[in-house]
C-alpha cells in the first residue's frame, strides 16, 4: 500500500510538471497547427537559467527573474523563428521550430560546457513530509495543486477577457479573425508568452524533483507533454492536463513494476505506445474537436 | 544524374557515377604513388571521415526524401529503421570468435554463426556476407515499416510524424531491454564488427595495397541512390508525386493510396535500413542510444537544406552539412590566441555547433527552398526547362 501510494504520488506529481509543459503545446498547435518542437527545450532553458541566476541572487529575486527571462526567452523565439514563416507551408515551420530547438541545445552545451548541472535546492520545495509512510518532498505535493489553480486561472482568462476571447477566435479561423480586426501577431504571441510562463513554472517543480539539468533534458518531457496534449485532443486545456496526468502515472507504474522484469527501460517508450492506441482508436484524442478539414 | 529523359542522358549519368567512384578511390591510394602528401589528403585526414559519413547520411537523406519530398508523407522514423539496420548488420557479422566477449555480460550471444564464416570466410566470404547482410537490413527495416504502416499510415501530417517519432522511440527501447541481452546485448553496444577498412586489399604480411575504406560506402550509397531515383522515375513515382501534390486527386485518377503509401513508407525504410548497416561499419559498433529523434531531426535538415523534393540536393546538402559540423567550422573549438596576444573571445569546446546551429536557422529562414528547391543537378544547366517544373 504504502508503495502503491508512493508511485502514485511521483505519477501525479510527473503528471503534473508534464501538464504545465503541455499547456504550452496544445494552446500554440490550437492556434499555429505548429508542434513547438522547441517548447521542450525553452523549459530546459528556464532551468539552466535558474541554476545560474541562483549562484548570485537570492531565491525569492531567483525564481521571479527566471520566470520572466523564460517568457521574454519564447516571445523571442516566435518573433524571430515563427513570424517570417507565416505565409509558408506548415513543414517550413515545423522544420524552423526543429532549428531553434537545435540552436538551444547547443547553445545549452556551449555554455554548461557539457556537464550535467545541479539545480539549487529551494528550500520549501525541497524539504520533506511524511506522506503514509513515504517521505515526499514538497514539490511533489505541491505540483498538482499549483497546476489546478494555474489551470483555473488560465481558463478564466480564456472565457472571460477579451485577449481569451480572441484567441479562441484565431483557434477557431485564422483567417477570418484576422479580418475581424484581431491582431493576429499580439495573440499568436501572447499564447507563447502564457505557453512560456508556466513552462518555467514546471522547470521549477521538475527539476525540484530530479535536480539534475543537461542539455537534452528537456527533449523527453517535451515530447511526452506533447503526447499528452494530443492524448487529450490537441487545441484542449483540461484535456492535456487530463491526458498529461494519465501519462505521468502510467510512466510511473512502468518504472515502478519488480525491477526482476526489467521492464523499466519502457518508461519513456509506455508514453509513446499509448500515443498510437490513441491515435489509432480515436484520433481526435479524448476531448478534441470533431476533426474540421483543417488538418 | 536523375533526369534521364533520354540515352545519352542515362550515358552521361553512368559515366559521372564511374568517374565519381574513380575518383574516391584515385583520392584515398593518392600516398601510394605521391611521397609527401600535403596531411590534408592523408588516410587519417578529417576530409576522408566527411566522404564517408556523408556517403551515409546522403543514402539516409535520400530515403527520407523520397517519404517526406516525394510522396508527402511527414515520417520521422528514420532513425528507428537504422538502428533496426545497424543491429541486423552487426548481429550478423561479429565474427564467432568476438562473440563471447561482446557478449560477456550475457554468457555469450545467442546466434552462433556470422555470415562471412558461413560463406567460407576471407575477402569471398566478407563481401558476399556484407552484400548478403545489407540486403537483409533493408528487408527487416522494411517488414517493421509494413508493420508500423498498417495503423499508422492512416494517419496525416503532424499525428503522422508523431506517431512515427514514437515507434522509433519504441524499437530504441526494445533494443535496450535486458531481456533481449542475448540478441541485442541490452543497452551495451555491439563492436568488433568488420567496418570499411576490413575491405582494403592486403597483401600476405597485412600491409595496405588498395584502400578502399572511403569507395565502400560511396559505392553501396550510389547503388541504392540510383535505385531509389529509378524508383522515382517510374509509374510509382509519378504516383508518389500525384500523392503528394494532392491526395484526393490522386485519388480519383486511381491511384491506390493505400498500396502506394505503403510502398513509399516501406522502400524509404529499406534503404534507411541500408544506411544503418552502413553507418554501424562507418563507427564500428551498433548501439541503441545513437538513434535517437536527434538524428532523425538532423537528417531532416539536411533534406530541407537540400530543397525537399530534390535527389542531387540532399546529397549536396549532407556533404555540405557533414563538412560544416566536422571539419570546417572545428577550429571554433579551440582558443585562439592572435599574434598580437589577443585572445579572441567565445572560442571554446562547443562554439562550433553553436555557430552551425545558426547558420542552419538562418538558412531555414531565408532560404527556405533549400539548395536546390525541387530542382536536380542537371536542371541548373538546362534553362529551357525552368517554366515546366511542377510546384
Amino acid at each position: 500500500m504504502q508503495y502503491v501510494i508512493s508511485i502514485l504520488l511521483s505519477g501525479i506529481s510527473l503528471g503534473g510538471q508534464l501538464a504545465l509543459i503541455a499547456i504550452g503545446y496544445t494552446m500554440v498547435y490550437g492556434i499555429l497547427r505548429l508542434i513547438n518542437f522547441a517548447h521542450g527545450d525553452l523549459f530546459m532553458a528556464s532551468g539552466l537559467m535558474m541554476i545560474y541566476i541562483s549562484t548570485w541572487a537570492p531565491l525569492y529575486l531567483a525564481i521571479p527573474l527566471v520566470l520572466v527571462l523564460a517568457v521574454v526567452l519564447g516571445f523571442t523565439i516566435e518573433r524571430a523563428a515563427y513570424k517570417p514563416l507565416r505565409q509558408a507551408p506548415r513543414m517550413s515551420v515545423m522544420i524552423s521550430a526543429i532549428g531553434v530547438s537545435y540552436l538551444l541545445q547547443n547553445t545549452a552545451t556551449y555554455i554548461t560546457g557539457g556537464q550535467p548541472m545541479t539545480y539549487p535546492s529551494i528550500p520549501f520545495l525541497y524539504d520533506t513530509v511524511n506522506v503514509a509512510g513515504n517521505n515526499v518532498k514538497w514539490a511533489v505535493l505541491l505540483t498538482p495543486v499549483l497546476v489546478i489553480v494555474l489551470v483555473f486561472a488560465l481558463t478564466q482568462l480564456i472565457n472571460h477577457t477579451k485577449i481569451g476571447m480572441a484567441m479562441r477566435a484565431v483557434a477557431k479561423d485564422f483567417e477570418t479573425s484576422q479580418l475581424m480586426g484581431i491582431k493576429i501577431n499580439n495573440v499568436i504571441s501572447m499564447t507563447f508568452i502564457i505557453g512560456s510562463f508556466l513552462a518555467a513554472v514546471g522547470s521549477v517543480l521538475y527539476f525540484t524533483n530530479y535536480q539534475t539539468v543537461v542539455p537534452t533534458s528537456g527533449a523527453m518531457p517535451g515530447l511526452k507533454s506533447f503526447v499528452a496534449a494530443v492524448f487529450g485532443g490537441i487545441g484542449s486545456i483540461p484535456g492535456a492536463v487530463i491526458g498529461a496526468f494519465l501519462i505521468g502515472i502510467c510512466e510511473s507504474i512502468v518504472k515502478g513494476l519488480p525491477a526482476a522484469w526489467g521492464l523499466s527501460v519502457f518508461s519513456d517508450a509506455v508514453t509513446f505506445a499509448i500515443l498510437i492506441i490513441i491515435l489509432v482508436v480515436k484520433p481526435t484524442g479524448l476531448f478534441g474537436e470533431r476533426a474540421t478539414d483543417k488538418v | 544524374m536523375i533526369e534521364k529523359k533520354s540515352k545519352a542522358g542515362t550515358a552521361a549519368a553512368l559515366i559521372g557515377i564511374l568517374v565519381l567512384l574513380l575518383g574516391v578511390v584515385l583520392l584515398e591510394n593518392l600516398g601510394a604513388f605521391i611521397p609527401n602528401l600535403p596531411p590534408i589528403l592523408l588516410p587519417t585526414s578529417q576530409l576522408f571521415i566527411v566522404l564517408k559519413k556523408g556517403a551515409v547520411y546522403s543514402l539516409v537523406a535520400v530515403s527520407m526524401n523520397l517519404l517526406n519530398g516525394f510522396t508527402g508523407l511527414f515520417s520521422l522514423g528514420q532513425a528507428g529503421f537504422m538502428l533496426l539496420g545497424a543491429y541486423t548488420y552487426a548481429i550478423l557479422m561479429l565474427p564467432t570468435a568476438n562473440r563471447p566477449t561482446v557478449y560477456y555480460l550475457y554468457g555469450g550471444s545467442a546466434i552462433n554463426f556470422s555470415l562471412p564464416e558461413l560463406f567460407g570466410g576471407g575477402m569471398f566470404g566478407l563481401i558476399l556476407g556484407t552484400i548478403v547482410v545489407f540486403i537483409l537490413a533493408g528487408c527487416v527495416a522494411a517488414f517493421v515499416a509494413w508493420l508500423i504502416g498498417l495503423p499508422v499510415l492512416r494517419l496525416k501530417s503532424d499525428y503522422l510524424a508523431i506517431a512515427t517519432l514514437g515507434f522509433a522511440e519504441i524499437l530504441r527501447a526494445i533494443f535496450q531491454w535486458d531481456k533481449l541481452g542475448p540478441i541485442t546485448n541490452g543497452a551495451n553496444m555491439i563492436g568488433s564488427i568488420p567496418i570499411y577498412s576490413s575491405f582494403n586489399i592486403t597483401d600476405a604480411s597485412g600491409k595496405v595495397i588498395v584502400r578502399l575504406t572511403t569507395f565502400i560506402p560511396f559505392l553501396t550509397a550510389i547503388i541504392c541512390i540510383t535505385m531509389i531515383v529509378l524508383l522515382i522515375n517510374s509509374s510509382y513515382g509519378r504516383a508518389f508525386k500525384a500523392i503528394r501534390e494532392d491526395e484526393i486527386a490522386a485519388e480519383a485518377m486511381g491511384i491506390n493510396l493505400a498500396k502506394h503509401k505503403m510502398l513509399a513508407f516501406c522502400t524509404s525504410a529499406f534503404f534507411a535500413g541500408v544506411g544503418g548497416a552502413l553507418f554501424a561499419m562507418y563507427v564500428g559498433n551498433a548501439q541503441a542510444k545513437v538513434y535517437t529523434s536527434a538524428m532523425t531531426y538532423e537528417i531532416l535538415l539536411i533534406v530541407v537544406i537540400g530543397g525537399i523534393g530534390s535527389i542531387t540536393g540532399s546529397c549536396l546538402a549532407t556533404f555540405l552539412y557533414v563538412a560544416c559540423s566536422e571539419w570546417w567550422l572545428r577550429f571554433l573549438d579551440s582558443p585562439l590566441v592572435l599574434s598580437s596576444g589577443f585572445k579572441v573571445p567565445l572560442l571554446r569546446n562547443g562554439f562550433r555547433m553553436v555557430v552551425f546551429s545558426i547558420v542552419i536557422m538562418i538558412v531555414v529562414l531565408f532560404f527556405r527552398k533549400g539548395i536546390m528547391g525541387n530542382r536536380e543537378l542537371p536542371d541548373l544547366f538546362k534553362k529551357k526547362k525552368k517554366g515546366g517544373v511542377a510546384k
